[in-house]
């Protein structure tokens, strides 16, 4: 499996390592339920079968975190984007 | 008919005329009183001890596929309850206790074999923290062995002993561990739950379970509507896709597991060994090929194959420790999809939906517990509460904070 990295293009997936579920947004608080929302955040992940994003760490590389859309069914991978601008957005 | 010694000589003066079929093929009846969902070995032994426990008889497993077509004809047959959290050793052991008795239980030849687990240490930390893991056995009445280097030896003279970096010192042994015959464990539960009454469906696809009013009613499948007032999730690899369909969301991922087979050789490894510096592990089957497998490979994945950083990383770990086989041949490798629970334990509960139970969270350890996840599936269907080895196994336990992370990585579920 290859993966595109933004930065350095198309490398091995062995030189990337793997957070899992992409798009998670960090619960308030000071929430009523903040309890809940931090149990969901923490260990409830969708596990789709089929086009996932997911993010991944450049670890051997250039150490960007990327957002990889990748099918769990096939382990085709069909894009990535830089991370940091899509996680900065969702937090505002 | 009843399997024994005289069975196969009657057999061969009647010309084997009188062998049938083990179990049949019927088709869906429109209402069950249970529906299991997987015939796989967990699915089955839920059936199997629905029937025999509780006296269930008008109960269903469905199956997507053939019987045992799953993880549990695909995977490394090693049974053990080595294990050190509280909420873990009662349940295993409960499970090696099973596996002890289940041949005859289930008049069938699971070809058990307590060939003994060997856990390899490498350092004298390594030996401190296994120490400690069989204390918190013995505690449980499970017996484990602390061997040094020289008993290891007696076992085992062919490992790599003074590898320069990952040299023995010695092992935990657990002797009643050991290995059993995975697709018999299958059949001998269908086999036992058939002739019991329960219809096994294959190729019967479970498409939806239907909810009405916070309470379960029957599920949606390939060969039609079959209606039930109870209904196990005991989907594996699966679990999500169908749990989801009844608006449960789990906290599971599912990741690939490779396990390999070499060709056959000569008697030669004793035992189970496991590599204590990586995570491999291996053994040799009857028929004398080395079966063996090592981590997950580390992204989510349905796809039921692997790739080959995983099958590299899994040959650099048995030539850590055995060098000896490293000209013996590949004979074939296969992934299986694992139900990764956030903390490496396994869930079997209620879901907050009435009638509707679950069993899920196996990572890659479901095989060993097989005959106790049945048990304690079918202890919490017939009766709603959990079965006394089973109580810290709970869906809630993420919110609680009691969770049992035998691995101690956090919800991360590739590392466990």
């Amino acid at each position: 499996m290859r993966i595109p990295c933004p930065f350095c293009g198309p490398r091995d997936s062995q030189e990337f390592s793997f957070l899992g579920q992409a798009g998670l947004k960090r619960p308030d608080p000071t929430a009523p339920d903040a309890q809940k929302q931090f149990h969901d955040y923490v260990h409830i992940r969708d596990n789709k079968a089929g086009v996932t994003k997911e993010l991944w760490l450049h670890a051997n590389g250039c150490r960007s975190w990327i957002i990889v859309e990748r099918n769990t069914l096939t382990h085709e991978v069909t894009g990535s984007e830089f991370a940091s601008p899509v996680t900065k957005e969702a937090a505002q | 008919m009843h399997y024994s010694v005289f069975s196969i000589i009657s057999q061969a003066f009647k010309g084997q005329k009188d062998w049938k079929p083990v179990w049949r093929y019927p088709e869906p009846k429109p209402e069950y009183d249970m529906l299991i969902i997987g015939g796989g070995g967990h699915g089955l032994a839920t059936a199997y001890y629905l029937a025999k426990n509780h006296g269930y008889t008008n109960i269903a497993v469905i199956e997507k596929n053939y019987l045992g077509s799953g993880s549990v004809g695909r995977n490394t047959t090693i049974v053990r309850s080595n294990y050190q959290e509280p909420g873990n050793i009662p349940f295993y052991e409960h499970s090696l206790k099973l596996w002890e008795g289940l041949e005859q239980d289930l008049n069938y030849n699971a070809m058990m074999s307590q060939r003994g687990v060997l856990n390899l240490y490498h350092s004298d930390g390594q030996r401190d923290d296994y120490a400690r893991r069989g204390n918190a056995m013995m505690m449980h009445g499970v017996r484990g062995d602390l061997l040094n280097r020289e008993q290891v030896r007696e076992i085992v003279p062919f490992l790599d002993f003074d590898n320069a970096r990952f040299p023995i010192h010695g092992g935990l042994m657990q002797w009643r561990g050991g290995t059993a015959r995975h697709d018999a464990v299958a059949w001998g539960f269908a086999r036992g739950a058939d002739s019991r009454g329960v219809d096994i469906l294959q190729n019967t696809e479970a498409k939806q379970i239907r909810v009405e009013n916070g309470k379960v009613v029957g599920v949606e499948t390939s060969r039609g509507f079959i209606k039930a007032k109870k209904v196990g999730i005991v989907a594996a690899g699966n679990t999500t896709r169908i749990a989801e369909t009844a608006g449960l969301r789990l906290p599971i991922e599912s990741y690939v597991l490779q396990a390999f087979v070499s060709e056959a050789i000569k008697p030669l490894i004793p035992c189970v060994v496991t590599f204590g510096a990586g995570h491999f592990y291996i053994s040799q089957s009857d028929k004398g090929g080395l079966v063996f497998g090592a981590s997950l490979d580390y992204y989510t994945s349905y796809a039921a194959r692997g790739n080959l950083p995983g099958v590299e990383d899994t040959i650099e770990e048995a030539m850590a420790i055995m060098p000896s086989i490293s000209r013996v041949k590949l004979l074939r490798h296969w992934g299986g999809i694992m139900d990764m629970s956030m903390d490496g334990s396994p869930i079997i509960d209620k879901t907050g939906i009435e009638g509707l139970y679950i069993d899920c969270g196996w990572c890659y350890g479901g095989f060993k517990a097989t005959p106790a996840s049945g048990y304690c599936m079918a202890h919490l269907m017939a009766t709603d509460e959990s079965h006394p080895v089973a109580t810290a196994l709970k869906l809630n336990r993420f919110e609680t904070g009691h969770v049992i992370d035998e691995a101690g990585t956090g919800a991360q579920p590739n590392l466990h």
